[in-house]
């Protein structure tokens, strides 16, 4: 590994630190309904699992909650899917007024078919996200979620990534977020102050 | 001997005085006594053993359709007096299998290869488990389906190889001793 490649991995994991940093710190004391004023989202039109383009802005102002993995993922990404299915069941009828997106950081390999098929084993509301890897680039980047291929034997790899959940109100502007450590009735709380947002 | 137990056992013996003929009272020993085997090869039904390696519940998740990967989980015991190291493993669904760990950082899943596999030190234990190390089942030719028992091996550096059969849980199942949920949550269908 060169020099110049360590110190962008060590910039790259100082940004990545000092912005989570800046949301724990909002999301502390603040809760799931006000806009949070970090910068972190943007627009999203990529080719959706529904066969057609997805676009947030045809969301009409329904919340959304939005998180990026990939199906090559043994752990956090079924898991993360599995808990939203379960919180979605939990909220029931006002699941309906939030959208829940899966964006992959593996768009060479998750292509919308595939993730289609994927996403069968999960809430049918949840819709799954590919694209070029410059589109999935840039929404990575508006939703500062870093990622990256780990070579693995036989010239395969696997990916790191950012595995927060991101809440988005109807402006389209991060309130909140949901991590892996939270026990479902908090997940289930948060969401629903984004769905009655909406 | 669980108070449980030795209650039942205590019961047994007033219906075993119910019997009068001693061929009843053979026939019933002999019932109760293979009843007791019964009871032990259940308890240890899924645990597997090399040498002086142990292994607990060797579990993996329901992999959604399409799947190409899943996580195998268990706890290894070296009862030894030396070191061991778990050096490989295979399950029979999957082209191959390598050894994992994963970790959060900040919000960032991160995941690498292990070199030189993980140490069961002696005396102590190595657990793998979802959000640590694991095992990385690739290639999988078919989904792992929640119900399931999948045949792998696991080998040690000192102790060998040894045949295990994985259990196959929910998706977003979660070790049997951690505290999120009751010990049998479902990744898909919990109610609580």
């Amino acid at each position: 590994m060169t020099r110049r490649r360590i110190a962008a991995i060590a910039i790259a994991a100082v940004v990545a630190l000092a912005g989570s940093a800046v949301v724990g710190y909002q999301l502390s004391d603040r809760g799931a309904s006000t806009a949070l004023r970090t910068g972190i989202g943007g627009p999203i039109d990529l080719p959706a699992t529904t066969g057609k383009r997805f676009s947030t802005a045809d969301l009409g102002g329904k919340p959304y909650a939005v998180f990026f993995g990939f199906t090559r993922c043994p752990n956090i990404c079924p898991t993360t899917l599995s808990d939203l299915t379960l919180d979605m069941e939990q909220l029931g009828p006002l699941a309906d007024r939030l959208q829940v997106l899966f964006v992959t950081v593996d768009p060479e390999r998750d292509t919308p078919d595939s993730m289609k098929d994927y996403l069968s084993a999960f809430d049918p509301r949840i819709v799954g996200l590919s694209g070029t890897p410059e589109e999935i680039a840039a929404v990575a980047k508006a939703y500062r979620v870093y990622y990256e291929k780990v070579p693995t034997e036989g010239g395969d790899y696997t990916m790191n990534h950012t595995a927060t959940v991101y809440l988005m109100d109807g402006k389209g502007e991060l309130t909140g977020t949901l991590s892996l450590e939270e026990e479902q009735p908090t997940r289930v709380a948060k969401l629903k102050r984004l769905a009655e947002s909406g | 001997m669980t108070l449980q137990a030795f209650r039942k056992q205590s019961a047994s013996s007033r219906l075993f005085r119910s019997f009068t003929g001693i061929e009843q009272r053979i026939a019933i020993a002999t019932l109760a006594i293979g009843l007791l085997f019964v009871g032990v090869d259940a308890a240890r039904a899924h645990e597997f053993k090399i040498g002086a390696i142990e292994i607990e519940h060797p579990w993996s998740r329901a992999t959604p359709p399409g799947a190409k990967v899943g996580g195998g989980y268990l706890v290894i015991a070296n009862d030894g007096d030396s070191d061991d190291t778990l050096v490989a493993a295979t399950l029979e669904s999957a082209g191959r299998t390598e050894i994992h760990q994963m970790s959060v950082d900040n919000g960032v899943m991160k995941m690498r290869p292990v070199e030189g596999g993980i140490a069961v030190p002696a005396h102590g234990k190595a657990e793998l488990a979802p959000n640590g190390f694991h095992l990385m089942f690739m290639d999988l030719k078919q989904p792992l389906k929640q119900g399931e028992k999948v045949k792998g091996t696991l080998t040690f550096a000192k102790a060998g190889t040894v045949d295990v059969v994985f259990e196959i849980d929910a998706i977003g199942a979660m070790p049997k001793h951690e505290h999120h949920g009751d010990g049998d949550m479902p990744g898909m269908k919990m109610e609580n």
